[in-house]
Formats: C-alpha cells, structure tokens, sequence
C-alpha cells in the first residue's frame, strides 16, 4: 500500500508519501510529526464527518441539516446517504437532537444541526 | 431613536449586536431581510466552523445557532423580512416591510451587509445563455434549504471555497461533477478543500484553464474550456469539449456597498469595502462595518472577531470615547494587495493588522515600515493569497510613527 497526499494538518500543505513497509507505516516528506500521525490515519482507515440534509416536516424549510455525531468510515458515505434520502424527520427539533440513533450500525447518531 | 442600528443578521451583525449589548448598550436593533437570522451560514451545512472561536469543529447552521441563541437570550429586538432601502451620513435608516415605509433614527450604526457572488457577467464567459448556470451559492441554497437538485452532470469554474464545498455535496448527492476548472495556476481555495472535497472523490481541479464557451439553446449541453498562458490569455488549439447540464460559478465574493454608497461612505478599491480605521469605523462618524461588507474573511471565526470589535467600538462611541492621535494611514506596499485597517486614529495597546499577499511566498520576511524607517521585519515559512495574514503592533511600537506606515513582503 502506498500513497501520496497533501497534509492539511496546518496551512503548509506537505506533500507527504504514505507507504506501509511489513507491518510499519512510513510517512515520508512530512515538516513535522503532526503530519506522520495524519499520514497513517489516512492511509489506514480515513474518517470524515458527514453533514448533510434530510426531509423534514413542521417547520420554516423543506430540509434539515444534520451530522455524524462522530467521524465515519470515508467508505460508508455513499450507504450513509442512501439510507437517509429516505427518512422524514418531524418537527420541531433542536440543535444536537438525534435524528438517527446508531445508524446503519457504525455505532454513530446522526444529529440535527440547528432548531426547526 | 435607538442607540444602535445594525444593518444585516448574519454572523457579523449578530456578534456586533451581542457584544454592543454587553457594553452596556441597550436601545439596540438588527434589520435582516431574509425569514430568519444566521445569514449565508443556515445554507453552509458543512463542517469546519468555529475552530478558533469555540475550539471545535461545528457547521455553519450550528454555528449560527449559537450565536443566535445569545442574540435571544440578551433580548435584543430585531425585524426579519426587513429591506434597507437608505442609510444617511445623518444616520437615518430607511426600512420597508409588511408595516410600509418607515425612517429610523439612530446615533450609530454597524453595517454587517456581507457580500454577494460574481455572476457570469462579471467575467463575460461568451456562448449561449441557457439555463443549468448558476453561481454555488445560489445552487447551495436551492440544494440544502429549499430541497432541489440543480443537476446530474456539473462542471465547475472557480477553485474558491464555496465551488469546492458544492463539489463535494452535489457528488453525495447522486451528480456526477466533471471536474473544476481554474484560471489562475493556483487555487483560490483552501488547502483541506482540496482533500476533503475534490481529491476525496477523484474529481478533476483543472489550473490555468477557463471556459471560453457556453452551448445549449433551453438547458445547457456543455462547455468548452481552454488552457491559459501566464498572461491568462487563451491557448489556441487547447479547447476542448465537456457535455454537462450544471455549470456552478464560484469565481469570488464582492461586499455589498450599496448603502454605504448612499451614506457617502468612502470605499477602498481593493477590499470593495469601506475604509475603516482599526475602530472598524468608516469615513462617516459613528457609522462602523463589520465581516465581509468590509473585505472577504477565509473564516467565520475572523468576521466574529472582527465584529466583535466593532459592537464594542459603537459602544465606545457611544460613550464619548474620542479619537486621541492624528491619523496614520497604512500602506500596503511590494507584495501586499490590502490591509483593514486602512488606517489608525486611536492609539491602543495593541492593534491587529490584516492584510493579504499578491502570490504565494515561501521563506520570506513581511516588513513594517513607520515613515520609511524599519519598525519590525516578521519571518514566514508560508503566506498565500488565499489565506489573510496578521499582525499586531503594540502602542510602543506606533508611538514613534508620525504619519505612514506601510507593510511589504521581503526576501529574506
């Protein structure tokens, strides 16, 4: 496995190379260590936030915008907003409410944005 | 008669309506023309907001939301669905909403307006006119507020943040985005953008390349980019075509003057922006501006700060608090395209300078210069165009200067 990428730990922007040797993995033209612990990370199992919008009724807008209560596998996201084009949330919901509890298993809420 | 009237309920002129509350200010009101405050943040539903204000990482309705929350709490009143038609230099605020016509007076006033987006217009791209183009903004308030799809095969001009974040939403979405066409050799967006919104899905940033032509007669079929030289002149014999029924423009932000202009406001011809002092006040007594009415901010956390200061500067004001030094004016020189301030008539402790450079600069010295004479040289690894630089003078350190200061990049 072997990879570059830009690091976006701090405005400098790396351009770091990502190799996994036997069991090690190397993080090569890095300025500092925050960036051989991005380096890994990313290369092992990236996670992001998902934010996004689902249907929703009782209030001011058609959508209301939502998160992953926590980072989630980059590989889930697709799945992720497949299962919520489907769901309808009714108001009125406030900032940090959960929409979603444990979605699709990942041990993640999906939480309401704001208040509607 | 209020004491404070601030003009716009986004995150700029809420932090200034929140913090002039807190100094004591009471008569306060905010104007907002839109069905609820929060501004252009209730559409930003990505994540990335608040790490310097609130040290997390929140989205912009969140963001919003908890200034908003503060707003209520301090109870301070407001009016939504309200368009300010006029702002006079006497201070008189022409309003209309569904109670008609009204004249407002008020002894300051903070303009948050923010900015809008340049449109096709503003850069000419010649060919049809049909529909399917859209600048981001617009298609992201159609996408996360209003619930509609704007289009299934997008290309985009314009690396700026926002065409980078709707990159990425339109792709979730179920659209497949072509690619991201950029003028300048370089993008104008941030670097974790890059990552996060292009890079993430394989989608295409395409430098030194514009669009030279639009086809399509009803909905749009496609465009024609073309390579540019380092001149931004076109390459002839590098058009090519790329069928798509979305083109999204995210090609800069411009702060919306109109009512300073009709206040007799002074504008800087680089920010677009009123010329302020480091009170955030503008030519006109008692009129102060705040967030990206004033110049284009990278981040919320900034116009929070910054209108922050101006809430306090109204209140200051307010309270008689006068100006204790002739003025010195701050010139951006070699390599500095602005600062805000533009310049200084008060003298505090310390004062905080921003400024952006012309191109991006590795291993160089930014120079603070008082009267021609070398005040302080900075060392930076890193400073681009994209990223608004700082720095902080201390009243020890301007005491000497008798009328000019002026900031430029230099070599090491």
């Amino acid at each position: 496995m072997e990879k570059q990428m830009i690091c976006i730990v701090c405005p400098i922007g790396c351009h770091i190379e990502v190799k996994k040797v036997e069991d090690q993995v190397v993080v090569t033209g890095n300025q500092c260590n925050r960036g051989a612990v991005y380096g890994k990370e990313e290369l092992i199992a990236p996670k992001r936030v998902l934010p996004t919008t689902v249907k929703f009724e009782g209030g001011l807008h058609e959508r209301l915008p939502v998160k992953t209560s926590a980072p989630v596998l980059k590989s889930l996201l697709f799945e992720l907003m497949a299962y919520l084009n489907k769901i309808t949330v009714k108001g009125p919901v406030k900032m940090g409410d959960v929409v979603v509890k444990n979605i699709l298993d990942t041990g993640v809420d999906m939480i309401a944005t704001r208040d509607m | 008669m209020y004491d404070i009237i601030v003009i716009g309920g986004g995150p700029a002129g809420l932090a200034a309506a929140i913090e002039a509350k807190k100094q004591g200010i009471e008569k306060i009101l905010l104007l907002e023309r839109d069905e609820e405050l929060g501004g252009i943040l209730q559409q930003c539903i990505h994540n990335g907001f608040g790490l310097h204000v609130f040290k997390e990482e929140l989205t912009g309705p969140e963001y919003a939301q908890r200034f908003m929350n503060t707003f209520h709490d301090l109870n301070i009143a407001y009016a939504l669905n309200t368009m300010v038609m006029e702002i006079t230099p006497e201070k008189e605020v022409h309003i209309v909403n569904d109670q008609g016509y009204q004249i407002l007076k008020a002894k300051a006033i903070i303009l948050a307006m923010g900015c809008r987006e340049r449109t096709r217009g503003a850069i000419a791209i010649p060919g049809k006119r049909p529909s399917g183009i859209l600048t981001a903004g617009t298609a992201q308030r159609y996408l996360n507020i209003e619930g509609y799809m704007v289009g299934k095969e997008v290309m985009i001009l314009g690396s700026g943040d926002i065409g980078l974040i709707m990159a990425r939403r339109m792709t979730l979405e179920g659209a497949h985005v072509k690619g991201v066409c950029e003028l300048m050799p370089h993008s104008n967006g941030l670097t974790r953008n890059i990552v996060q919104c292009l890079d993430d899905f394989d989608i295409p940033l395409q430098l030194s390349t514009t669009i030279v032509d639009i086809l399509g007669e009803e909905r749009l079929t496609g465009v024609v980019t073309a390579q540019v030289d380092e001149h931004y002149n076109i390459i002839k014999g590098t058009e090519k075509e790329i069928s798509c029924d979305t083109l999204l423009l995210s090609i800069g932000l411009i702060p919306e003057n109109e009512l300073s202009k009709k206040a007799e406001i002074l504008l800087d011809s680089k920010t677009k922006g009123p010329i302020v002092n480091e009170q955030l006040q503008t030519s006109q007594e008692g009129i102060f501006a705040c967030g990206n009415v004033v110049h284009v901010h990278d981040l919320v956390d900034y116009v929070t700060e910054e209108a922050e200061n101006a809430g306090r500067a109204a209140a200051h004001y307010l309270k008689d608090i006068k100006k204790s030094k002739k003025p010195i004016e701050i010139k951006p020189e070699t390599g500095v395209v602005y600062t805000v301030p533009q310049h200084l008539d008060y003298i505090s402790d310390q004062v905080k300078i921003l400024f952006r450079v012309n191109s991006v600069f590795k291993h160089h010295q930014i120079v603070i210069k008082s009267d021609d004479q070398i005040l302080k040289t900075i060392k930076k690894n890193h400073m681009a165009p994209g990223e608004m630089m700082h720095i902080y003078l201390k009243r020890e350190e301007l005491e000497a200067c008798e009328s000019k200061l002026s900031i430029s990049i230099g070599e090491l």
